[in-house]
């Protein structure tokens, strides 16, 4: 019963949830420190496992930067990623190299986004959520909390 | 007594990873010493270092790229638009802290800005013009 409640439960919380990726409690630090440097330490629901498989294998060329890292903290971010990653049926293709902003379910949901706040030097990259959604660090995508007043729906 | 011995562990390694602007800067200097008898730090060529074009990678020609020409400034990432913490120790006191966290950086900016691994003597002047920058 306790069970079946908490199911039902979940199942409501879902909804609300879907803009809300905080880093699940068992985070590695290291993900934060060698992950969270150049870029948000993303959240690990928005690749699939054989996408972070990929990303994992090719650091040495990391979207042209070198980001190599120790076998411990490789193994340990690697697994990190692998078990904490996101459906693949919801994420579709990523493209080659995988990018979570090539992805079916963040497609969809900047769709509404014109081109030119992408060029915005404030933005400068679809790789810089924290541009737009000033909640990122802790997990908030909302599309109520953006940042920039122009781009806030 | 679990958790004091895990505050004792942790507080042990912490002091083992820590390290001062100085004694970084010093360790690079010594090496750079064992390849060039009478080697001093400088920070005058420390910053003529960190503002030099070395034109390698396009997106990120120089230091300046991503650090912007002023140290105490903070800067963003040239490819990720990530903000960076201003790298003078005068402007961000984590700077220059953990001698493993330098050395990891070095290996991968030089690699990428200056398409090789930066000297030991090109660090300790680095070292120096950010420890001394105000």
């Amino acid at each position: 019963m306790r069970k079946l409640l908490t199911i039902l439960g979940l199942g409501c919380a879902l909804p609300v949830l879907a803009d809300n990726l905080p880093l699940p409690s068992g985070t590695p630090a290291s993900y934060k420190s060698e992950c969270g440097s150049c870029h948000l330490p993303y959240p690990p629901a928005l690749l699939a496992a054989d996408h972070w498989r990929r990303t994992m294998s090719q650091l040495g060329d990391h979207f042209g930067s070198d980001a190599t890292l120790d076998a411990r903290q490789l193994q340990e971010i690697r697994t990190f990623l692998e078990n904490a990653a996101g459906r693949p049926e919801r994420l579709g293709s990523a493209g080659d190299p995988p990018r979570i902003s090539q992805t079916q379910r963040f497609i969809r949901k900047h769709r509404e986004v014109p081109a030119r706040f992408w060029s915005d030097p404030r933005v400068k990259s679809a790789a810089n959520c924290e541009a737009c959604h000033r909640g990122a660090a802790t997990g908030n995508f909302g599309e109520h909390d953006i940042a920039i007043r122009e781009l806030r729906s | 007594m679990k958790t004091i011995a895990i505050l004792l562990l942790t507080g042990a390694s912490l002091l083992s990873h820590a390290g001062t602007p100085q004694q970084i800067g010093q360790a690079y200097a010594q090496e750079a010493g064992s390849q060039t008898p009478g080697f001093t730090a400088s920070a005058a060529r420390g910053k003529d270092f960190f503002l030099r074009r070395f034109d390698v990678n396009a997106k990120m020609p120089a230091c300046t790229a991503c650090h912007t020409d002023n140290p105490l400034a903070a800067g963003q990432h040239a490819v990720t638009g990530k903000a960076i913490r201003p790298l003078a120790v005068s402007a961000n006191g984590e700077r220059l802290s953990d001698p493993a966290k330098v050395e990891k950086w070095f290996g991968r900016n030089c690699k990428e800005v200056l398409g090789r691994a930066c000297s030991a003597a090109e660090k300790a002047d680095f070292v120096a013009y950010m420890s001394e920058v105000r």
